[in-house]
């Protein structure tokens, strides 16, 4: 039997976290893990966030980051043990052997270098190729990526190509030293979907052809189980479960892998929309201030009581810029907004409380939509106390409730926000807009930055509130997952104007324009073998047209 | 007590030992402010602990008054500086627009004239006396406050939780005193120490030049001025005020520093 490639045994991680005021705290956040990757094969490490898959990750280069330490185990990368190495051996392991990919293309390239040099620097440094000839194989990964014009993008500045083709510029680095290894840390999650299926059926091609082995990292079961031969389930710094892509996805058998594979399958029954909404929106077109560029063109949308409507697309189409318009943050130029029979005064500091209150916001961060020096009891308490003038011993109570209905319960009162959990900290700013009893909350993005289980969660929360409390949401999103979750009716935006909209059973049933079919067919499925299907699909009627 | 790391002992330690001193110099000092009592520039001895001066008064005496005049000056022209500075730079950048403008564009007027020559200007034409002290310092102290404070709280303002509670229709009094002040607070702690140094190396810049605190009034500056020729004839009595704002200037800063660390917690400040 031949040695794998990468062999990990009782991989132990740990870090020292200084708690203010007191005395350091060594905490683990890798407990022992084994696994065996094969040359040429894919394994996808999977987990929340905090599950430890970046750490092990960047373990496979012998690497912590940030006062990270490996405290115990074996790492062997070719037959070697790269933890009793020395950094000098490490050297020529990091970039030739082994080589990595992260997740923000943005933030790792050298904005004041071309890419060409990024790209094969690492080559040339290690003394694999020549300059000539790492600049050969350089194009040559460019155009087996994919990449407009490989013979020259090298040339181009990081800042003049798209988030996109910077990822698979990022790749290209990464294979351009023919590594046997390549650790893949999250390449496509910051990229929208339509962006994250080129970039993905790219990184696969070139796995293929270039036959090296990878690490891919993700939190999206359905990316993996597109590019991956094994999956490995993380949570908390233990392996969970270990498998073929087939086994995990078809016949999970830990409680959490089970959790992982049927998120996102919240149904929904659609409600019919009603004659009179409370909010309409009326060819609202809205530029910001110093720009002669319409960042929503003739905007025309319906919310209706009790109901949701959700607001899609990629970043740039205009959904968070009708937001604020709607809020009144940013005066539209032209249209009206009419709320609940009333038309709004266009501009924030001129609309009565009575306006304010009965229309609140959800943010995507949790963590800076809270005073960090607030106590939990004050951020619910102050809509109380300013729109309801409640005090005392009733104000306590009413908190209560309001802690209660959001599931949290007792104890939460004094506690700051940074006390709590991503989820914690969402369903506290969830209670505080409930507090104002509005008639419509805007939610922008408000699942985008947590876990899917916990995502799952707060959605679940969410439209059990909108059936007691009889709540309307503007429910802004990229992800058409949570979209078919909770909407009664969708508007599909792109480049600031409003290109599908009715109810949800309509805007997601064909015929499809152009582009709600892209982004329809763009998001991932829990399915094997789907990135093929759907690139071939796309080629077929490319070639049709 | 628990978790006080040695050196904001020590600054805490000294710190004390010169407000202390400066509370209570009337009872601590041995001779009176303004008591000739011995010879000119007589040696330290169990009489007099640190020797006299250039007219034969006690230098102990007098660097205990000083210290009195130099700390209270300082400590008042901070506290005028931090409040006016602090609300104004708050106001700018919640405010935003032109009253933004205005306010930053008048603070960056007044910040072109070194504040020396500004100092000894308006003193040549007014009179020199303790209130005006203060008042001239605090307010040209106040553009530093200023413009740390706009710049922390630009950063604030931008926060979802502002722009939360101006949608709730808070007041600006909220937003500045809820919102902006607690979260600016360690920047302007540190802040204030700093500028509590430069206010007494600034009085005391002043009285040496003789366009500060007027005799017979004692204070460290003037200690400086009267004591210059001793120099000549090897007598260090020009030297103890030098020490004391030295040990002072330090002491204040190893607090200032403890207190950053303490506060940048995001416990509520309670860490």
């Amino acid at each position: 039997m031949t040695e794998p490639l990468l062999k990990v045994r009782g991989l132990k991680i740990g870090a020292t976290a200084y708690p203010p005021g007191e005395k350091p705290v060594a905490i683990k956040i890798v407990h022992g893990v084994d696994f065996d990757l094969e040359a040429g094969k894919v394994l996808g490490l999977i987990g929340e966030s905090g599950a430890g898959k970046s750490t092990i990750g960047l373990a496979a280069m012998a690497y912590g980051r940030g006062g990270v330490e490996i405290t115990g185990g074996e790492v062997w990368v070719n037959g070697r043990d790269i933890l009793k190495e020395n950094l000098r051996s490490l050297r020529r392991l990091r970039g030739a052997e082994v080589t990595y990919v992260s997740q923000s293309a943005a933030a790792s390239f050298n904005p004041a270098k071309k890419i060409m040099e990024q790209v094969t620097e690492a080559a040339i440094f290690q003394g694999k190729f020549t300059k000539a000839e790492a600049e050969a194989r350089a194009v040559e990964l460019f155009s087996k990526l994919g990449l407009p014009d490989p013979e020259n993008i090298g040339n181009r500045y990081p800042h003049q190509v798209s988030g996109g083709q910077l990822q698979r510029c990022m790749t290209a680095l990464a294979l351009c030293p023919e590594p046997d290894l390549v650790v893949f840390d999250e390449p496509t999650t910051a990229l929208d979907v339509t962006t994250q299926i080129d970039v993905l059926a790219a990184i696969k091609e070139a796995i293929a052809a270039t036959g090296v082995a990878a690490l891919y990292i993700t939190h999206d079961l359905a990316v993996v189980a597109q590019v991956s031969d094994h999956i490995m389930v993380l949570q908390q710094g233990d392996m969970v479960e270990y498998g073929t892509v087939d086994q995990i996805i078809n016949a999970p058998k830990e409680d959490y892998t089970k959790a992982l594979v049927s998120v996102r399958s919240i149904k929904h029954e659609e409600k019919t929309p009603t004659d009179n909404p409370v909010l309409r929106v009326e060819n609202v077109t809205a530029r910001y201030k110093g720009t002669n560029f319409d960042v929503l063109k003739n905007i025309n949308v319906d919310i209706h009581p009790g109901q949701t409507l959700a607001v899609v697309g990629e970043s740039g189409s205009g959904k968070s810029t009708l937001a604020r318009v709607i809020t009144g943050l940013l005066p539209p130029r032209e249209g009206q907004i009419t709320f609940d029979g009333r038309v709004l005064s266009p501009d924030l500091p001129t609309r009565p409380i009575e306006d304010l209150r009965e229309m609140q916001m959800i943010y995507q961060m949790a963590d800076t939509a809270m005073n960090p020096r607030q106590t939990v009891g004050t951020i619910i308490g102050r809509p109380l106390e300013f729109y309801f003038g409640l005090k005392g011993k009733a104000k306590q109570k009413r908190i209560q409730e309001l802690l209660d209905e959001i599931e949290l319960g007792d104890g939460f009162q004094d506690r700051y926000p940074a006390e709590l959990s991503g989820g914690q900290k969402q369903r506290v700013c969830i209670a505080r807009a409930l507090a104002a009893k509005p008639k419509l909350i805007i939610c922008d993005e408000v699942t985008s930055a947590l876990d899917p289980l916990v995502a799952d969660g707060i959605l679940k929360l969410l439209l059990n509130l909108q059936k007691i409390e009889g709540v309307a949401y503007l429910f802004i999103t990229h992800d058409l997952a949570t979209v078919r979750a909770i909407a009664d009716s969708i508007a599909v935006m792109y480049q600031g104007e409003v290109v599908r909209y009715g109810p949800k059973s309509q805007v997601l049933s064909p015929p499809f324009d152009d582009y709600t079919d892209l982004l329809l067919s763009s998001v991932p499925e829990m399915k094997i073998g789907w990135l093929e299907e759907t690139i071939e699909h796309r080629r077929m009627e490319s070639a049709g047209n | 007590m628990r978790n006080i790391p040695l050196s904001a002992m020590i600054g805490l330690f000294f710190t004390g030992i010169y407000f202390i001193m400066a509370i209570f110099a009337p009872w601590i000092a041995p001779y009176g402010m303004a008591e000739v009592v011995g010879d000119v520039w007589e040696p330290s001895s169990s009489e007099f602990l640190l020797g006299t001066d250039s007219i034969g008064r006690d230098l102990l005496s007098r660097m205990i008054y000083g210290g009195q005049t130099t700390i209270f000056i300082a400590t008042a022209a901070t506290i005028l500086s931090f409040t006016l500075g602090s609300v104004m730079g708050f106001f700018a950048a919640v405010s935003g627009g032109w009253v933004d403008q205005v306010l930053s564009r008048f603070v960056d007027l007044i910040m072109s004239i070194p504040s020396l020559i500004f100092a000894l200007v308006v003193l040549s034409v007014m009179p020199t006396t303790v209130p005006i002290l203060i008042i001239l310092m605090g307010l040209l102290d106040s553009t530093r406050v200023y413009r740390l404070a706009r710049a922390v709280a630009v950063d604030i303002t931008v926060m979802d939780y502002v722009e939360a509670a101006r949608l709730r229709g808070e007041k600006i009094g909220w937003i500045i005193f809820r919102e902006t002040l607690p979260n600016a607070l360690s920047p302007l702690v540190a802040e204030m120490g700093l500028r509590f140094i430069f206010a007494v190396l600034f009085v005391s810049t002043l009285s040496f030049l003789g366009l500060g605190v007027q005799p017979p009034q004692a204070d460290w500056g003037g200690i400086v001025k009267e004591n210059k020729e001793g120099i000549n004839y090897g007598i260090q009595a020009a030297l103890y005020p030098a020490y004391a704002i030295a040990t002072l200037c330090i002491s204040i800063n190893l607090v200032a520093d403890w207190i950053l660390n303490r506060t940048t917690s995001l416990k509520g400040g309670r860490g």
